[in-house]
């Protein structure tokens, strides 16, 4: 029978099992390694960004290394790429794409949109991308702010700290949380007060 | 470590894609394009080997600021895009 026909759920556990004996990778590093990948999602990501709008020292060391500032909320960083924050001034807006494949800040924001991967959203957000921005998410950078476009294209992902929406003044950190969606940390969308 | 924040440096102009199968992590579109040096980001092995499973030597990686004015001509010349590049891929104009 070809590798190509055969079952793909035995087939996985036959490598996995061969990968066990030669001591490549044990059963237990494979599971545990699932279960980082099923609790990576955007919510991590946004409580990240909840606690450097509420916390400047925070903010700061998030700015200065996001893969420790990740870790020290409990996130875990093992393993995956260096984490890169870009900070969205009022001055700069961000936006991430991977042009050459589809390098996202899993860790951090789980599994990327499937619009992310599209060869049609990476040639746009570099060759055009307030048109991109515009046009498929309603996002107007006003002309006095620099759109700096972050290719992904090594060994970093990158996640943008986007601008604190007006009308959260006091808000506590999971009120914060709750507004960060996976676009505003991608850079196509901006988090609105909801 | 051949450059510092702040440096200006122009991505080779090579397409080693054209004489056979290669992998590479600098994109076409800023290949010849000057820009600068906004920080070291680290050592990572080559790509270029790392891909074919031979052995990878640690190279130094920056992030590298273009204007879109310097890409494309009739880009926003306010707006920038900031891309990881390999050392080997930069020299000075």
């Amino acid at each position: 029978m070809s590798i190509l026909e055969t079952d793909g759920s035995r087939l996985l556990a036959a490598v996995a099992v061969l990968l066990d004996r030669k001591g490549l990778v044990s059963d237990e590093a494979i599971r545990e390694r699932i279960a980082l990948t099923d609790a990576a999602e955007p919510a991590q990501g946004a409580r990240m960004v909840a606690r450097a709008w509420t916390d400047p020292d925070f903010r700061a060391a998030m700015l200065a290394d996001g893969t420790q500032a990740a870790e020290s909320l409990g996130i875990m960083m093992r393993g995956m790429p260096p984490l890169g924050v870009l900070e969205n001034t009022a001055a700069v807006h961000h936006l991430v794409v991977c042009t050459l494949c589809s390098c996202y800040p899993r860790a951090v924001l789980g599994y990327p949109p499937f619009w992310y991967k599209s060869a049609s959203f990476r040639a746009r957000a570099v060759r055009n991308p307030r048109e991109l921005l515009a046009s498929e998410w309603k996002t107007i950078v006003p002309a006095s702010v620099k759109l700096r476009v972050v290719d992904s294209t090594a060994d970093y992902r990158w996640m943008v700290l986007p601008l604190r929406p007006a009308g959260t003044d006091g808000w506590d950190e999971a009120r914060l949380a709750a507004i960060v969606r996976e676009g505003d940390m991608i850079g196509v969308t901006c988090p609105v007060a909801a | 470590m051949m450059f510092a924040a702040g440096d200006t440096v122009r991505v080779k102009d090579e397409w080693p894609e054209a004489a056979g199968p290669v992998h590479i992590r600098t994109p076409h579109y800023v290949r010849g394009v000057t820009g600068q040096i906004v920080r070291f980001l680290g050592d990572f092995p080559n790509p270029e080997d790392l891909a074919f499973a031979r052995p990878a030597e640690k190279k130094p990686l920056y992030h590298v600021c273009f204007r879109t004015g310097a890409i494309w001509p009739d880009a926003n010349p306010d707006d920038d895009v900031t891309i990881e590049i390999f050392e080997h891929w930069l020299e000075r104009p």
